[in-house]
């Protein structure tokens, strides 16, 4: 019920916002977002974008998961 | 895609769980709050892999399963109100009531919709004027602003048929709940990600202060619950409980304040009957008086019914993690997905759906 999927933000109109899902277009509100910019990735939870993905953050604990299983390509 | 495929990488799965199993704490009890959680533990096996040095209980998150009986069967007689649309996300529509579902009531000829978002809810009731549309509000703190700002863009727009009957519940009351009632004892919680990214890390400090435990806030990928779980055993084996977020990318210490601030624009604490667990103090979410206009429970009486639970049912004690679905006799013999017989087994969330679609080496 409280899923949320990460998604690329490609447009932004006022209260909404053109997102990259699957491959297809779509559009969602952000309401609850509005610093959103182009290009950011956005949790999307029904329809509605309800934060926006701190990129450094997720490269730290990539650079985590890499340090526990050195040697693989592709994290 | 991105942002979810780097945290399956079962290479690294497997480091992460040779590293919590070397940890000198042996036996750790912890609970995953949240359904969201439970599916990926079932999916992925992370109760076997982990298994004995850690067990996972499954707690009360799954809104569709902690919606009371009675506020079930009161959904159900405004969906059989003569004229009205009722818009709901589709898990609540197979939830055997007192007196049918609303999949009886739509076979009855009652006009039920699904939606996927409250956004949609509200284009229903712009292109049908005339009547009623009531949306199911249902859900914690991540879905709660979503339908105030629905509300909120009802009200700019205009629209007078735009109804919102609000079940919406938030997570630390229950917790607080579950820990009080002492029927579980475990070692740390396992918090959900999506309403920390709305309410942040801070309304979870009564785990480490009151409850001498400790809660890490989790994403939904496999990596992203292991690496939680080592988080709290490494809490345990320190013996320094805290509130920390291991799902950084998505949940910030202070949350979403635009969300909050809708919320609680909108809404106001309540008292709230959860299933299974009875009245908790303020722990729901009801439209403000100024909003009574968009409110449901204000606008349309119904006949109270006496609700009836289904008998050998043990959704209840499931959701406060005392029971697990294979302790319930109805289990995969009376109750399954098609024929459920109570919510557990509906929501895909749910803890025995859960473990009827993954939970097959459990047996």
């Amino acid at each position: 019920m409280c899923l949320a999927v990460p998604t690329r933000v490609l447009t932004v109109e006022g209260h909404y916002a053109d997102v990259e899902m699957a491959g297809v277009s779509r559009r969602i509100s952000i309401a609850l977002t509005p610093d959103v910019k182009p290009g950011d990735y956005v949790l999307v939870h029904t329809g509605y974008a309800i934060s926006i993905v701190d990129e450094e953050e997720a490269e730290e604990t990539l650079k985590l998961f890499r340090e526990l299983s050195p040697g693989e390509e592709g994290l | 895609m991105k942002f979810l495929d780097e945290y399956r990488d079962p290479r690294v799965g497997q480091e992460l769980v040779k590293k919590i199993c070397a940890r000198s704490v042996q036996g750790l009890r912890l609970m995953e709050f949240c359904g969201g959680h439970t599916v990926t533990i079932m999916r992925n096996g992370l109760r076997q892999l982990l298994s004995p040095h850690v067990l996972l209980l499954s707690g009360p998150g799954c809104p569709v399963c902690v919606t009371a009986h009675a506020d079930l069967d009161k959904a159900i007689a405004l969906a059989r109100q003569e004229g009205t649309i009722i818009a709901t996300f589709g898990d609540m529509i197979k939830v055997p009531g007192s007196f049918g579902s609303l999949q009886t009531v739509r076979a009855e000829g009652g006009d039920i919709r699904v939606v996927y978002s409250a956004a949609d809810a509200l284009s229903l009731a712009a292109a049908n004027p005339g009547r009623p549309v009531i949306f199911l509000g249902i859900g914690f703190e991540t879905t709660a602003p979503t339908v105030a700002a629905s509300i909120l863009e009802a009200q700019a727009r205009g629209l007078k048929n735009y109804y919102v009957l609000s079940l919406h519940k938030i997570c630390p009351p229950v917790i607080k709940a579950i820990l009080d009632a002492g029927e579980i004892n475990v070692h740390g919680i396992i918090l959900p990600g999506h309403v920390s990214a709305v309410i942040g890390s801070a309304p979870y400090g009564f785990l480490p202060q009151k409850y001498g435990i400790g809660g890490v806030i989790a994403g939904f990928e496999p990596l992203d619950i292991l690496l939680a779980v080592d988080m709290l055993a490494a809490q345990c084996e320190q013996k320094i409980p805290a509130v920390e977020i291991a799902y950084r990318r998505g949940v910030r210490p202070e949350g979403n304040a635009r969300a909050q601030e809708v919320m609680e624009t909108v809404f106001e604490t309540a008292d709230a009957s959860w299933r299974g667990i009875g009245v908790i103090p303020r722990s729901g979410l009801m439209l403000r008086k100024e909003f009574e206009d968009f409110d449901a429970t204000a606008a349309f009486s119904v006949d109270t019914v006496v609700s009836r639970e289904p008998a050998g049912c043990l959704c209840g004690d499931i959701l406060r993690g005392v029971s697990t679905p294979l302790d319930c006799s109805l289990f995969s013999s009376i109750c399954t997905p098609e024929n459920p017989v109570g919510p557990c087994m509906v929501s895909s969330e749910g803890a025995c759906a859960a473990q009827y679609q993954y939970g097959a080496c459990d047996e």
